[in-house]
């Protein structure tokens, strides 16, 4: 099953070299895979993983072990930023 | 006693400069700095005074807290009634202006009437006078920071001016300090334009001006609040490292961020011109954007962007002057010189923003009346013969040639200096106007962010992300995360919001510090400098009366409930892509309510009850 992981700010360390300027990764992961599985497999600190979206839509951390991603699915990760 | 006690009345038809004290029984009630100024200001002027006429009154104010150890302890504010909106307007800045103004021994400083020539305030301690201006009178704030250290021989004067725009009338000029901070927003420059005051330079050197009231606790309080800051992730790591522009992504992942006029609500070139773009090196020089980060006085998180071109950009190719490093692009001047306009080159968005340092004027407004002009002319309403060239949603030359013009105050930049709402007035097309009170929408999409449409529609300086940031609890989750497109509970957090942020920005303190600390670590602080009772019950309650008083003198201006309310866009036109798709605001459905938190009427108005209740 296809999916795309994007890693942002200082989380960008957790993708190949040759794709971390774009930030984006395609994955070939298992049918019913969770998100935290991919945060696990791609050995991203789970501690810092502060904002998680699955397509846009924010995924608690209570329910990052249980949300299976879908074909297709865009999973984005942040580490604790902030702006205004 | 943290504060000086002194206020600086300066009485530009006379040129005098008086010394008064400080009404306590004010500084009491509310706090200082916005707080303070505003009660003074509203005191003294006819809230229906022309904002550009000699009538209204222009303050610069500090904190109990600014010039002291507490974190971000710089902050100051300029606060007057604004040509933009008519409305109050209040802007708040950080670098080391404020500190000085307080090391020279001044909370504050009245500016009325209009000087008959340009003229410059200079402080040095308790000596106040004006200086003639009339050489600095056409020079940008930096050439006019440069020539006032210069002309007194001392580097270590701190100068706020205005540059071409505050005096060509753009009603979102800024005031500069420090060369690359600013009190940006509202078009607080304008109005000192129109009083012929070119800068206001202070030099501090008093130790006994003022005294934190509880030396021992108030170090105890604030080495705990640096702790905290430190140790939490935003302002220890996120903040210092990518600056606020790391939102970029954030915002336009969810689908929250207006593109081209808000059009749309994601921009295809959003990573271009991100935070972690500015960390990528050029393909052109090999250099990264970002040189470093910058702190302002006292500021343990330092998120402030130090950016240096590309030498070859087309921009700058042969402006030597713009090579060196200077203040580089934030999230929302990255997102109203970009995605609002469809420009996604970095190096012009840099340029661009240096051009709103350098003459003194409000990246956020200035990009975002480019971005409806952009629109005017898609429509064919604007045209290559009134414009003078192309502006197609994503021309960066266009983009910079209007940003060139708007400070120079030539040709249709004139046009583009007096904002989108009277732009898209004068085309007719006034909905076009992406503007609350006439004060143009920062980098939030009111759609995607349900709170953030509540809180532009209500803030009282006009559309504003810094007077409720429901960013926080809607994208962050702090202090809790509430769903985007949800409205329950949120005119109630978003009062909360409101005055809380009323409060730190009566405080010296910077809103940024918020991401950490509670009102539980701001109160020691206030509490162990300033002598009396500053519960956080009683602090809370001094933001809410600030708010209010802010809604009253409105009102008084002829404001309603009705100027409480959104571009038809918002509220009619839904969100194409992404996971807000489909969605339009609902601030129907949250006015009402947050009429009712507010302890207003259905129109708007403050009941008596709410009156008495909050005295002052």
């Amino acid at each position: 099953m296809k999916i795309s992981l994007k890693l942002f700010a200082s989380l960008a360390v957790h993708l190949p070299a040759e794709v971390r300027s774009r930030h984006r990764l395609e994955l070939d992961v298992a049918p019913g895979a969770t998100v935290l599985d991919v945060i696990q497999d791609q050995g991203i600190p789970a501690a810092q993983c502060a904002i998680v979206l699955v397509d846009g839509v924010w995924v608690a951390q209570a329910d990052r072990a249980t949300r299976e991603l879908a074909e297709g699915e865009i999973l984005a990760i942040w580490p604790p930023v902030a702006g205004g | 006693m943290a504060w000086t006690k002194n206020v600086l009345r300066v009485n530009l038809e006379t040129g005098s400069c008086t010394t008064e004290p400080l009404n306590m029984t004010w500084a009491h009630d509310y706090l200082g700095q916005r707080g303070l100024a505003t009660k003074y200001l509203v005191s003294e002027i006819d809230p229906k005074v022309e904002p550009l006429s000699p009538k209204n009154k222009l303050i610069f104010v500090t904190g109990p807290l600014t010039g002291t150890m507490a974190a971000t302890g710089g902050r100051y504010s300029v606060v007057t009634k604004g040509p933009l909106t008519g409305a109050i307007a209040c802007s708040n800045s950080g670098g080391y202006f404020g500190a000085e103004l307080k090391f020279a021994g001044w909370d504050m400083v009245i500016f009325e009437g209009t000087s008959p020539k340009p003229v410059y305030l200079l402080i040095t301690d308790g000596k106040a006078e004006l200086v003639d201006a009339s050489h600095l009178w056409g020079r940008t704030v930096w050439e006019t920071e440069e020539a006032i250290k210069k002309q007194h021989q001392d580097p270590q004067i701190r100068v706020a001016a205005i540059g071409r725009a505050g005096e060509n009338g753009v009603l979102y000029a800024a005031i500069v300090n420090d060369l690359h901070r600013a009190a940006g927003r509202s078009g607080v420059g304008a109005v000192m334009g129109s009083k012929n005051l070119k800068a206001v330079a202070v030099r501090g050197t008093r130790t006994d001006a003022y005294q934190v009231a509880d030396p021992d606790a108030f170090f105890t309080a604030v080495d705990a609040g640096k702790k905290v800051l430190a140790g939490n992730g935003v302002t220890g790591q996120g903040l210092p490292t990518y600056g606020t522009q790391v939102l970029m992504n954030v915002i336009n992942e969810l689908g929250a961020l207006p593109t081209r006029n808000h059009r749309d609500v994601q921009f295809e070139g959003a990573m271009a011109i991100g935070g972690e773009a500015m960390h990528e090196k050029r393909p052109t020089d090999g250099k990264a954007n970002l040189v470093t980060n910058g702190a302002c006085f006292g500021c343990t998180i330092a998120c402030g962007r130090i950016s240096r071109m590309d030498p070859g950009h087309f921009s700058v190719k042969d402006k030597p002057q713009y090579h060196g490093a200077s203040g580089g692009v934030e999230y929302e001047a990255a997102w109203a010189l970009g995605a609002a306009n469809g420009v996604s080159d970095l190096e012009a968005l840099t340029y661009a923003n240096f051009l709103c340092n350098e003459d003194g004027f409000d990246p956020i407004s200035f990009g975002a009346t480019v971005g409806a002009a952009m629109e005017l002319y898609d429509l064919g309403i604007l045209t290559k013969e009134i414009v003078g060239f192309e502006i197609p949603f994503g021309s960066t030359e266009g983009m910079v040639k209007l940003a060139e013009l708007t400070a120079k105050g030539e040709g249709f930049g004139r046009e583009i200096g007096q904002g989108s709402k009277r732009l898209c007035a004068k085309y007719g097309k006034p909905e076009l106007s992406m503007t609350v009170k006439g004060q143009e929408f920062p980098a939030y999409d009111g759609r995607g962010l349900q709170g953030m449409g509540l809180a532009y529609a209500t803030s009282n300086r006009g559309a504003c992300h810094l007077r409720g940031y429901m960013v926080s609890p809607e994208v962050l989750g702090i202090p809790v995360k509430m769903e985007p497109q949800a409205t329950e509970g949120k005119p109630a957090m978003l009062k909360a919001f409101q005055d809380l942020t009323a409060v730190v920005d009566s405080s010296g303190l910077c809103l940024f510090t918020t991401f950490a600390w509670g009102l539980q670590d701001i109160q020691p602080q206030l509490q162990a400098a300033c002598e009396g009772d500053w519960s956080e019950e009683r602090l809370l309650l001094i933001g809410e009366r600030i708010w209010n008083m802010e809604r009253e003198f409105n009102l008084a201006a002829g404001l309603t409930g009705k100027d409480d309310n959104l571009p038809p866009r918002l509220l009619k036109e839904a969100a194409q892509t992404g996971p807000q798709k489909g969605a339009v605001s609902k601030l129907d459905v949250m006015l009402p309510e947050y009429y009712r938190v507010r302890g207003w009427t259905s129109e708007g108005v403050p009941t008596d009850e709410t009156r008495v209740r909050l005295g002052g």
